[in-house]
């Protein structure tokens, strides 16, 4: 048991130079950082708690898409049975869903064979092996039909919302693409942004405030003359922005707040505009905006379609010379000026009484595409850097006192075994910041306060093993046959001891988020750098004063 | 030159602890029903990752005068807003309560606090957590602590008899409640860190009852005739300095994250230093006493002359 291989001692010194070179970046200045980062060896990466940023939790608004699939239901509806020439009246919203009245009885069953061609099977992917989901659900009611959005479906819609919205929303973060952010999927409807290290947060949230959807349209000929009148159908109201912006201003004066609800909405004046697929084209086919300058030197918002945008934007313009059309961005009139000449080159501008800052913002929105739906923050963690500086003096102060404080309590009572108790519990350390350099974990300062207690609790491996040792000892044994079998018994409870600390850790782990999260893996890390030290770079040391002192008794 | 050791026990002590769980019962008792009391007429000091809203932390130019910035903030009509003095005299922690009025609200409610305060005033942190997600977070906390728990009892039932997943968790529960209880008592703000603490706490404790169980076990198989008290008091005070100087160095890593590691954590360092104490507490004066009441089984005994030559070093 204390014949120590020669291999053995080799690869345990390996270790150790290993864990040295990977634990090194940890105290570099940082151009030697970059130098060892080039060699895939590089610090621990520190939590937005500590180098300071913020953390953002997202949601996707199910109740807005919701919304906005019984719009489109609405109008499917309405188009296909035009369409079949069956007679219908009476579309109306109801909850899930939408209701439609067929007229004649003997259309029943011609129909429901045209709206089962609506229900739009949805990609199998998020229910691989199962059969496709349907998105909606025809039921009969009395004369007629309902269309009721699925649970499935809506579930493999947001699934698809929150894909395509990952990478608008990192569009939208970074258009360079420079920057160390990450977007990241969290659960089924949620996203985490993490942001290291940004000052301009508040301006940062309102890119993601809209979902950015815009589109041109064509301005009905009939407009209200009094507040809360209901447009025709094929109209639909909306406010116009100075109006939206001055109740803003009224709400909110730190102009922090960027949207309004339905009913402050309701007051404000409004534009009808048309709705009907022929007279609309979509923002969607944009594929340039750049914020620029009119000839009066206001800001405008210039943008440029693709070859099928270009196209529909030229014919709608063409037919319509001298009447108005609106441009609508997230349900918000932004201007409304009249075709003076066909559009044919397929760009134009937005001029909507923009601040720079806003035609800056409103171009990278344009230009990442709209957002499948709304999306709301739910949580938001910032730390300011000289917050998280001081976090980070703190904890290695704290570190460093307590590595101190059990060092020197581990001499007291062992001596010379508490040296090499010491000596293990450096190396521990150091395996430790190794593996959390080398994996990439994140440092927390819940993290930090998981390695002080890893060196607390790390110690007690060399004291079960030496309690033992001194019992067996003080049973009567021989030193060595006391230092071995003390070795040997006391690996069964070291490893008990540390798997139910282990199962603590796992359980934080899953449960955990963020911070508390960095805490559970240093503290697992922990564990395991402790059970591999007690019972390698211990018994090393032990075995190589054994083998050069033969020792005759034990000084425990 | 001889070196002196210092022990935190005198070797050869031998202290009637299963006498003395008599008293630790009663104690233990007392405390729980304390609790229980505590949690459910005062409750706990929920932090905001289980009740929604926000939270700011600031520092001022110079000492802050606490009381002015509590009614410029009292009077923004944001509902509770509690100023308080966060690690020093120039830094403030300022809570705000779940407001009403859609996703929008928390935010709004920050951007005034913020104007309120001024240019002068650094804002070091900030924190909103929604009412949805605060909800969840409390779901989820109160499911870690009962997978630990279960997990756990599972463990020791398959390393050791029933009695001592039993013995285990019922010194688990104790530390819980007591821990419950204490920052019940003192107002401590509770919220995710400090359920960190609390499974860390689970996993301490048993770290400490698990290293006495192993010790029962091993007697068990070795002085079968020894009477069951005697046993598990013998058990005890062998592991005895092990069980001091372990929690010793524990609390010395812990102290030094209280006092240097800064105010943000020292919530945590508190919880896990109380829950040292009380985890060693009970391992030694709940979890193995207890075995003694849920009896263990013994194997048939062996003849004398056997008995002596098992108990030969």
């Amino acid at each position: 048991m204390l014949q120590f291989a020669r291999w053995k001692t080799l690869t345990i010194l390996a270790s150790v130079l290993l864990a040295l070179m990977l634990a090194l970046p940890n105290i570099l200045p940082k151009a030697q950082q970059d130098q060892m980062a080039s060699i895939g060896i590089r610090p621990m990466t520190l939590g937005l708690d500590l180098q300071g940023g913020s953390n953002l939790l997202l949601e996707i608004d199910k109740a807005d898409m919701a919304e906005q699939l019984q719009t489109l239901a609405a109008g499917d509806i309405r188009a296909t049975l035009r369409e079949a020439k069956i007679a219908y009246s009476n579309i109306a919203r109801i909850p899930g869903g939408v209701s439609v009245k067929i007229s004649k009885p003997e259309d029943m069953e011609k129909a429901k064979e045209r709206l089962n061609t609506l229900l739009q099977p949805q990609q199998a992917g998020v229910f691989a092996g199962t059969a496709p989901v349907n998105l909606y659900a025809l039921d009969s009611v009395a004369d007629g039909y309902s269309m009721k959005v699925t649970e499935l479906g809506l579930e493999a819609k947001v699934a698809s919302a929150i894909n395509q919205s990952l990478k608008i929303l990192a569009y939208r973060i970074d258009p360079s693409g420079t920057k160390e952010i990450s977007v990241q999927q969290q659960g089924a409807d949620r996203i985490n942004i993490q942001l290291p290290g940004v000052d301009n947060i508040e301006d940062l949230k309102k890119r993601f405030t809209g979902t950015g959807k815009m589109t041109f349209n064509l301005v009905c000929e009939q407009q209200p003359n009094a507040d809360g009148q209901v447009p025709p159908q094929d109209c639909a109201s909306y406010p116009y922005k100075e109006a939206y912006d001055a109740a803003l201003k009224k709400k909110d004066p730190s102009g922090k707040t960027v949207l309004l609800t339905d009913a402050e909405i309701k007051a404000l004046p409004k534009l009808w505009v048309q709705t009907s697929s022929r007279s609309i084209v979509d923002g969607a086919d944009l594929t340039d905006a750049q914020p620029g300058f009119d000839q009066n030197n206001n800001t405008v918002v210039t943008f440029k379609f693709n070859q099928k945008g270009a196209l529909r934007f030229g014919n709608l313009t063409k037919d319509n010379v001298g009447k108005p059309f609106a441009i609508i961005l997230d349900k918000v009139v932004q201007t409304a000026p009249v075709i003076n000449e066909p559009i044919l080159g397929g760009s134009g501008q937005i001029s909507g009484s923009y601040t720079t800052e806003e035609a800056g913002r409103l171009s990278i929105v344009l230009k990442s595409g709209a957002l499948p739906a709304k999306i709301n923050i739910v949580q938001e963690q910032t730390v300011g850097p000289s917050l998280g500086a001081d976090s980070v003096n703190a904890g290695f102060i704290a570190c460093l006192v307590g590595l101190i404080g059990v060092m020197a309590f581990m001499i007291l009572p062992y001596g010379f075994f508490g040296w090499v108790a010491n000596a293990a519990l450096l190396i521990n350390l150091l395996i430790l910041l190794a593996a959390m350099s080398f994996f990439g974990f994140t440092l927390t300062l819940p993290g930090i306060a998981g390695i002080l207690l890893t060196l607390g609790m790390a110690v007690d491996s060399n004291v079960l093993i030496y309690e033992r040792i001194r019992e067996e000892w003080r049973n009567g044994r021989t030193a060595l046959s006391s230092l071995e079998v003390g070795f040997k018994s006391a690996l069964g409870t070291v490893l008990d001891a540390n798997i139910t600390t282990l199962i603590a850790a796992v359980v934080l782990f899953g449960v955990g988020s963020g911070p508390v999260r960095g805490f559970a893996v240093t503290l697992a890390i922990g564990i395991f750098t402790t059970m591999f030290t007690a019972f390698t770079v211990t018994r090393m040391l032990v075995a190589i004063w054994v083998q050069r002192r033969r020792p005759k008794e034990i000084n425990l | 030159m001889r070196w002196k050791p210092f022990r935190p026990v005198p070797d050869g002590t031998n202290l009637p602890f299963v006498q003395w769980s008599r008293y630790g019962y009663i104690a233990s008792g007392i405390l729980c029903l304390l609790s229980i009391w505590l949690f459910a007429y005062q409750g706990l000091n929920y932090g905001i990752d289980f009740k929604g809203g926000s939270v700011i932390t600031v520092r001022t130019q110079g000492p802050a005068n606490i009381d002015e910035i509590r009614q410029k903030l009292g009077g923004l009509d944001l509902g509770d807003v509690e100023v308080q003095e966060f690690g020093g005299p120039s830094d403030l922690l300022i809570r705000l309560e779940a407001q009403v009025g859609g996703p929008d609200a928390e935010q709004v409610a920050q951007t005034k606090v913020k104007e309120t305060l001024g240019s002068t005033v650094e804002v070091r942190s900030a924190e909103i957590v929604g009412a949805k997600v605060s909800n969840e977070l409390t779901e989820q906390a109160i499911l870690a602590v009962l997978i630990s728990i279960v997990g756990v009892l599972i463990y020791l039932w398959a390393r050791f008899e029933w009695q001592y997943a039993a013995g285990a968790v019922i010194s688990l529960l104790h530390d819980v409640l007591l821990s419950i209880g204490l920052f019940s008592l003192i107002g401590l703000e509770f919220n995710l860190n400090i359920i960190a603490a609390i499974l860390t706490i689970i996993g301490y404790s048993l770290n400490d009852t698990v290293v006495n169980f192993d010790r029962v076990r091993e007697y068990m198989r070795k002085y079968k005739s020894m009477n069951m008290a005697d046993l598990l008091d013998f058990s005890i005070n062998s592991v005895l300095p092990r069980t001091l100087l372990t929690s010793i160095c524990t609390l010395i890593a812990l102290l030094s994250l209280y006092i240097f590691g800064g105010e943000v954590i020292r919530g945590f360092a508190f919880a896990m230093i109380w829950g040292v104490f009380v985890g060693t507490y009970s391992s030694v004066f709940v979890a193995v006493p207890v075995l003694m009441l849920l009896g263990l089984p013994r194997e048939a005994k062996r003849s004398a002359r056997l008995e002596a030559e098992a108990a030969r070093p």
